[in-house]
């Protein structure tokens, strides 16, 4: 079984227009797996039918009974996230800030203090448009974003692969360089970046190459709307060969992604011609050989 | 010797489990009574942050003297395990823990540094 | 009035694009201070050619065991919610990536063997420009733990620019811990989106966060003509105030490709931008 994990440093690059395309082309072999769980946005295009859906729980929220609260402030002193404050004789806990520490609760004279699991959000199985399973999810507002939720995706894409007997686990990255993108690359058979040239997406792109060089994971570039910054383009291919890395494909500018989104398909489904569908194709190619090596 | 393997079964057919901090069982072979014995740790699933060094702790109260597993630990559980001066052997995933006890006998596994 | 946070859904919206023009634009006239609490993937500094007049190291604060004085109890350990301090052995071993700096294991210790330790978690800069204060604080890669920095940030910046008229920041993408961290006690709050189905969806997700944080907020629509109205739709039957529709022009993406500012090039992005600036003008003249 192998993995093919797309990321970006920075949002916005069109990494999941282009990771939904790959679904797309590559259906019949492939789980798909959308760990951008903060922003999930895949299942905008492949119209998952949500078939499993079930809750995560990650951390706790301490809650304060105002019943047996006496008003001591004991817990607000211990607070280091600002997360209580006063309210009239009592207090109470804003639940967005609560960290889950639990030092509150342990040092309230009445125990009026209790700690809940917290209910991070949800995770989804589902089947696609184009038939094959995707797993998915929902952060919850406020989560902690710690890669668990993501671990989870994960997991449960790589069971259904085996189950299915299927090859590849494709996998729609979270943004950024924290837990959660360190979670997306664990086990990766191979990484694609994509980025945009900007001054931005070049910053980025280096940020998370710096970061994904400890995983010695093989990986391959697709730099986006390419035209609207030729010498920033060059300057990204200089560097991505710099780091031995391969570059994928080259796309330009092209509005007909967004009319094709609206239309709710990926570009390599919109009837209209566009100058990006073949190079997505190619490139899905080359990356079939890569990870048949 | 103590020989300690990550694994997602409990039997010497069962398959080594690739993972390190979340590995679902973690079986122990005692070379002299030729006894195995085993630890559940599928509760780590509800551990958000800190699954290796949790799971390396375990291990570490087992005392082995070797560790065979397939991927090896990640950054925070390595560096727990370092405390155990134990050997770690890796490149044991997919095999089942009669293979790869056989592999690490032959030498054919490769140590962790 | 006078802190405004910038905020999307989605990344990749246009949130620096409008922080840094808007920023600008405000300056021309009023004193303003420009925070970037993108801590992981700071970019506001690339549009922004100051000087730098200042750089701190920042730190957050871990415990550290004193082996001298430890009775190896295990209170620590049974304290810590989030593993951070295991008991092997002999030995309390600390995790500093998964500490949250609640203070409880060095609190509650009977022996005080966990006294907590500043140790370096990321750095602010800061960069002067005419009447333009530009602050950026980057999280070191590796550290896991944004909030920290962005909180003491906010804190340093709420001391120091008291007296500014104005002050936005730029905050994450998303609407996990670290936006909730940065759009706390904002007097306003701005969310980017795209006219696009993922811009939608991802400024749902933002609408619910803020509406639950409760601070007062509007919209700006970028590359406005992209897409198609839905969020246009979306924002008049939810009563949300659509403060601007900055024009789709290649030439704005061209400009933002290289650093430059889009304001002083395009008129039809100058006219746009002036109507947020008149809204938080209207808005701080209302509160006095």
């Amino acid at each position: 079984m192998k993995e093919i994990v797309v990321i970006s440093g920075k949002g916005g690059t069109g990494k999941t227009s282009i990771t939904a395309s790959f679904t797309v082309l590559g259906a019949p072999t492939l789980v798909a797996a959308d760990c951008d769980v903060d922003a999930a946005d895949m299942h905008l295009l492949l119209k998952p039918d949500m078939a499993i859906q079930e809750d995560f729980y990650s951390g706790e929220v301490a809650v304060i009974d105002p019943s047996a609260c006496i008003g001591c402030g004991r817990c607000a002193q211990v607070c280091h996230f600002n997360a209580i404050s006063r309210r009239g004789r009592t207090y109470e806990i804003d639940s967005l800030a609560c960290e889950g520490c639990g030092y509150c609760s342990r040092v309230c004279p009445t125990r009026a203090i209790s700690n809940h699991p917290e209910k991070a959000g949800q995770l989804f199985v589902s089947t696609t448009r184009v038939g094959c399973t995707m797993v998915h999810a929902k952060l919850g507002i406020g989560s902690d974003n710690s890669g668990k939720l993501v671990a989870e995706v994960k997991k449960r894409a790589k069971a259904l692969t085996e189950q299915q007997g299927k090859e590849l686990v494709l996998v729609d990255g979270s943004p950024g360089i924290g837990c959660p993108v360190v979670s997306s690359l664990s086990g990766a058979s191979f990484v694609v970046l994509v980025t945009e040239p900007t001054v931005s997406g070049l910053h980025d792109l280096q940020r998370v190459c710096e970061l994904i060089e400890k995983f010695k994971i093989p990986s391959g570039c697709i730099i986006n709307k390419s035209d609207i910054n030729p010498e920033m383009t060059e300057k990204i291919v200089t560097y991505l060969d710099s780091q031995h890395i391969t570059l994928l494909a080259v796309l330009p500018y092209d509005e007909s992604v967004s009319r094709a989104m609206i239309a709710e398909k990926t570009i390599v489904e919109y009837e209209q011609e566009s100058p990006i569908k073949d190079q997505l194709k190619n490139a899905w190619h080359r990356l079939g050989d890569f990870l048949k090596k | 010797m103590k020989i300690a393997f990550t694994t997602k079964g409990i039997d010497w057919d069962s398959i080594i489990d690739a993972r390190f901090g979340r590995t679902d069982f973690i079986v122990l072979y005692d070379e002299e009574s030729e006894r195995l014995t085993s630890v559940d740790n599928r509760d780590i699933e509800g551990v958000a942050h800190g699954a290796g060094p949790q799971t390396a702790q375990k291990l570490f109260d087992l005392s082995p003297d070797v560790l065979i597993t397939g991927n090896g630990p990640g950054g925070n559980a390595a560096e727990v395990l370092q405390r155990a001066h134990l050997k770690i052997y890796t490149g044991a995933a997919n095999m089942t823990i009669k293979q790869a006890y056989e592999a690490y006998k032959k030498g054919s596994l490769s140590l962790f540094e | 009035m006078g802190d405004i946070v910038i905020a999307s859904g989605k990344g990749g919206t246009g949130k620096t694009t409008l922080s840094t023009n808007l920023a600008a634009l405000l300056a021309e006239t009023e004193s303003v201070v420009l925070v970037d609490l993108d801590v992981e993937e700071p970019n506001s500094g690339l549009f922004i050619r100051g000087t730098e007049t200042k750089r701190e190291i920042k730190y957050k604060q871990i415990p550290q065991w004193d082996s001298s004085a430890c009775t190896l109890c295990g209170l620590c350990q049974r304290v810590c919610n989030f593993h951070a301090l295991i008991k092997l052995g002999k030995e309390i071993m600390i995790f500093p990536q998964l500490c949250h700096g609640c203070y409880a294991c060095s609190d509650l210790c009977p022996v005080e063997a966990l006294p907590m330790v500043p140790v370096r978690m990321g750095e602010t800069r800061r960069f002067d420009l005419d009447k333009l204060v530009f602050i950026e604080s980057r999280l070191d890669i590796g550290e896991e733990q944004a909030v920290p920095l962005i909180a003491q940030t906010k804190g340093y910046v709420k001391d120091t620019f008291a007296s500014y008229t104005y002050r936005i920041y730029d905050a994450p993408p998303g609407t996990s811990c670290p936006v909730i961290e940065a759009a706390r006690s904002a007097d306003l709050v701005i969310l980017v989106t795209e006219p696009t189905p993922f811009g939608l969806n991802d400024l749902k997700l933002a609408v619910e966060t803020i509406r639950q944080m409760g601070n007062p907020f509007g919209v700006v629509i970028n590359r406005y003509g992209v897409g198609n109205d839905s969020v246009d739709q979306y924002c008049e039957t939810e009563h949300i105030p659509v403060l601007a529709r900055l024009p789709n022009d290649r030439r704005a993406a061209e400009l933002y490709s290289r650093g430059q500012r889009i304001y002083t090039e395009l008129p039809a992005f100058r006219s746009e931008l002036e109507k947020v600036a008149d809204y938080i003008k209207k808005l701080s003249g209302s509160k006095r």
